[in-house]
């Protein structure tokens, strides 16, 4: 029986501003056969937006199939019994839609957005490639090759990406987030059509997605829609989705990669907990305000205090996500100034670290991430796609649409002591990854000399 | 206009053209700058924008400057009281959780403010920002700090394949025109830069004449009258500026072969396109559409990569500026593939020129760019970028209003027409980045 519950985010209660306004609202539904439903009204243009996000991603690769979800993804567009390939493309644009996919390590999603009017075209094509699509060895053999030319583009030619990716791979030993998004490139040359036969069986089905509408719409009538073209499509038995999370970390771990490049590049991550783990729940509020401190805008501490004053960093960032769904990284990444070396960055960085284990924040740091995540919902609200990416990723990665209503009030209730406390449990060091990027000379044949860095070498502007 | 093809993680929302029937209210103020505005009341917040003639075709030889004028804008600002540096600056704005940024193209630098509507946030917020556009303290010692970060990122440049052969396109195409240098300019010309430089270029540039105020938001007609004023009352009149030189198409095919150690080459191959204001502007952007402007349907991505597999990004864009901008045609492909892909390029050009689209191909692109436009103008952030190209080029009032019908209203035989007067594949500018020194 479809459910139909509501929620509304008390955005002027939290805000307390003056100017009067509707609360978003989602209404929840699903269908017989487990396709879960979430349509938010939004009125101001008359456009929608349509995404189907599917419980699989990356980190549900097993090892030798890496990149096997993004390789599916583009192969959704190559046709079904009933459509040819490509002609799925072809019917969104012709009604004025633009539409795409991506997928990430948590999940795969297709969207379409388009003239409100034209909802039931998104649905009757959505529907039909998740039960009935193709999958023809031709058409792989070509995918494939396109998928290799964009790992070539993304990742083997950027020094940065390579960079990340080994990183990624020596912090997460094991587990989920060990492997790129896009595989190895030797995994995307042995993968056959018939691993994506046995991935899209696995895994495509109502009851492994949820339907994400946000628009000029009315939730009863994308419900019509909603059950005339998905409606019949079967169920299968579920496989329980594993959260195969990397091995304890128990000791520092470093890095080097030597490329072609002309600048060097530092990245710390420290292993963190996530919503979604068994941890308080103000932690990763904790760590998000924490991330703010240190790159929260041009007044926060990376700009202010590597970028500015000490003039150490020419890039300097950080970042941490609560809602993945694997436990995941506080990431600090920087470039050093013309004349710094890389172990002098590193230094600094670490010194910001344990600044934020030693005092705690500032009362005027506080209010001022806060402000920045209360106007940042305000913000967030004028996209359309940006409101249904939120409920659909939520969603997919089990932590549910209705966690959103927790994210301001956690925020707001975190404290300068939290905040200390996350970065004495978290911040240390033998939760540490390090990854240098070593630059080699551009020209080959061309002697660079090798990064100062390395050597330890200081210099001192 | 650039549509790229991603098909991954990346999310790709293009904003081209806009909407029939969203209000545009514009008017000059007392100074001469011109408004316009667009009045949403769903959410409680603001959106400004403020360009000026100041983009980096005004550079002079001094490639570079005019963005870092934008950027040491905000790096302090000189106040009666004494002064703010950026520190202070920065806490002005994000403590409210205010947002400023500022770009630079090649014909204007365009100064932006995201805030909440609350008077309490939004006055402090336009008293920054308003500070920020015409008092900036312009410091030596900000001044080396910035130029230092515009080198490094000018070296960033130099390890991407992609941008080594942007760079390398526009000097090809533009020769000795101001387009010939992208905003950031060049390791040589930044070096020599001196804060005087970015005082006077200030001083200059930034002034009522050509300026240009957007407002899109949670305010009433008379709050953005007094906003605008505010605005413009604030800097001096100026002088206006002297047109930029006419654009010289090249005079015969260029192939330039840039040895770079990667996997794939990058290949752009164009020539000189159409101008913002342009009698050829909608056949030339609708025949793009059809040739490689419009992702998977388009005949690029047809050929190269849907039936053969050679490339994830292929296409082709107009980059209609002040004066012609650029026609592009891009790629990238593994290195063993690069003479094919050259030849695909030509060919389908040649083609595509000699021959025109299809009737049903028109059909096509013509349905999809009006029936897509409602979603070119679905937020207050695209709405604004919108109105802000209309201030910059002084398109008409209801530019947007026509658009769906000026779509409507290309042939068949216009487009062919069109490309026919105006691309020559026969004279193309080539750039291949990639492989050993040959």
């Amino acid at each position: 029986m479809p459910r139909f519950l509501s929620r509304s985010i008390l955005l002027c209660v939290v805000l307390a501003c003056g100017a009067a306004q509707a609360a978003p609202v989602v209404t929840e539904d699903r269908l017989a056969n487990g396709l879960r439903i979430l349509v938010q009204e939004d009125h101001r243009a008359p456009v929608v937006t349509s995404q189907v996000w599917y419980k699989v991603g990356s980190s549900d690769e097993p090892g030798g199939l890496t990149g096997i979800s993004h390789v599916l993804e583009h192969m959704m567009f190559k046709g079904t019994k009933r459509l040819p390939a490509g002609k799925f493309s072809e019917i969104i644009a012709a009604h004025g839609g633009q539409e795409n996919a991506f997928t990430s390590r948590d999940y795969t999603a297709y969207f379409q957005t388009l003239a409100k009017e034209h909802l039931d075209v998104a649905f009757r094509l959505e529907a039909d490639r998740m039960r009935n699509l193709l999958l023809r060895e031709e058409d792989f053999i070509k995918e494939v090759e396109v998928v290799k030319e964009e790992r070539r583009l993304r990742t083997e030619d950027d020094p940065n990406a390579r960079l990340y990716e080994q990183f990624q791979a020596m912090a997460y030993l094991n587990g989920g987030y060990h492997h790129p998004i896009i595989g190895w490139m030797s995994d995307l040359d042995r993968m056959t059509a018939e691993d994506l036969r046995d991935w899209y069986r696995a895994h495509y089905a109502p009851n492994n997605a949820t339907l994400v509408v946000v628009g000029d719409v009315k939730p009863a009538e994308v419900k019509r829609l909603a059950q005339k073209h998905f409606g019949a499509l079967k169920p299968f038995k579920l496989e329980a989705r594993e959260r195969r999370n990397a091995i304890e970390q128990a000791g520092e771990r470093r890095m080097i990669l030597r490329a072609p490049a002309k600048l060097p590049a530092l990245l710390m991550g420290y292993r963190a907990p996530v919503l979604l783990d068994e941890v308080p729940a103000w932690e990763p509020y904790a760590l998000e305000v924490l991330a703010g401190v240190l790159d929260g805008g041009q007044s926060a501490r990376l700009q202010q205090r590597l970028v500015r004053d000490s003039r150490l960093a020419g890039e300097a960032a950080a970042g941490y996500g609560a809602d993945g769904r694997l436990s995941d990284l506080f990431m600090l990444s920087a470039v050093p100034s013309e004349g710094v070396s890389v172990a002098q960055l590193e230094q600094a960085l670490r010194q910001e670290i344990a600044r934020l284990r030693d005092e705690p924040v500032s009362a005027e740091e506080l209010a001022r991430v806060k402000a920045q995540v209360i106007a940042a919902e305000v913000y967030g609200r004028d996209s359309v796609f940006y409101q249904a990416m939120r409920l659909g990723s939520y969603e997919t990665v089990g932590l549910g649409y209705k966690r959103l209503d927790a994210l301001v009030p956690g925020i707001e209730a975190v404290t300068a002591e939290q905040v200390q406390a996350v970065a004495r449990k978290y911040l240390v060091d033998d939760r540490l990854t390090v990854g240098v990027l070593d630059p080699l000379p551009l020209e080959p044949g061309q002697k660079q000399p090798r990064n100062a860095s390395m050597g330890g070498i200081q210099h001192v502007r | 206009m650039f549509v790229n093809v991603i098909r991954g993680w990346f999310i790709l929302v293009f904003a081209v053209a806009a909407q029939a029937g969203v209000p545009i209210q514009h008017w000059e103020t007392a100074g001469g700058a011109r408004v316009l505005f667009v009045e949403a009341r769903s959410l409680p917040m603001v959106d400004v924008r403020v360009s000026f003639d100041a983009g980096s075709a005004r550079d002079g030889v001094a490639h570079g400057l005019a963005s870092l004028t934008a950027a040491l804008l905000d790096q302090g600002i000189k106040l009666e009281g004494g002064d703010k540096d950026a520190q202070a600056v920065a806490e002005a704005f994000e403590n409210i959780g205010a947002r400023f940024g500022s770009s630079v193209s090649q014909d204007a630098a365009t100064l932006s403010l995201r805030s909440l509507s609350d008077a309490a946030r939004l006055e402090p917020a336009l008293d920054t920002f308003t500070a920020v556009m015409t008092r900036p303290r312009l410091a030596e010692e900000d001044f080396l700090r910035e130029r230092e970060r515009v080198l490094l990122g000018l070296k960033a440049a130099e390890q991407q394949p992609g941008e080594v052969a942007r760079r390398a396109f526009y000097k090809a195409l533009y020769g000795t025109h101001p387009y010939a240098f992208l905003p950031d300019g060049e390791p040589e010309t930044v070096s020599a830069l001196s804060v005087e430089d970015v005082r006077a270029f200030h001083r200059r540039h930034y002034v009522a004449s050509g300026m240009v105020i957007v407002l899109v938001g949670d305010l009433s007609r008379e709050q953005a009258g007094r906003i605008a004023e505010r605005l413009s009352a604030a800097v001096p009149a100026g002088e206006a500026l002297p047109a930029l030189p006419a654009v010289v198409d090249v005079s015969e095919s260029k192939i330039i072969r840039i040895p770079f150690p990667s996997t794939q080459a990058s290949i752009l191959a164009g020539q000189v396109g159409m101008a913002r204001i342009d009698p050829d502007y909608f056949p030339l952007y609708v025949g793009n559409h059809v040739l490689g402007g419009s992702g998977f349907s388009s005949r690029l991505v047809e050929e190269i990569r849907e039936k053969r597999g050679l490339a994830y990004s292929v296409y082709s864009y107009l980059m209609p500026m002040r004066q012609p901008g650029p026609f592009v045609m891009g790629m990238q492909t593994k290195l063993d593939q690069a003479g094919q892909a050259d030849q695909l390029l030509r060919e389908n050009l040649q083609r595509f020129v000699k021959e025109g689209p299809t009737a049903a191909e028109v059909e096509h692109a013509k349905k999809n760019i009006v029936g897509g436009f409602p979603l070119r103008l679905d937020s207050n952030k695209d709405i604004a970028d919108w109105l802000n190209v209309m201030g910059i080029y002084r398109l008409p009032p209801d530019f947007l209003d026509r658009y769906p019908e000026q779509v409507k209203e290309t042939t068949l035989p216009g487009i062919r027409a069109a490309w026919q007067r105006r691309i020559h594949p026969e004279r193309f500018v080539m750039v291949i980045v990639g492989g050993p020194q040959q």
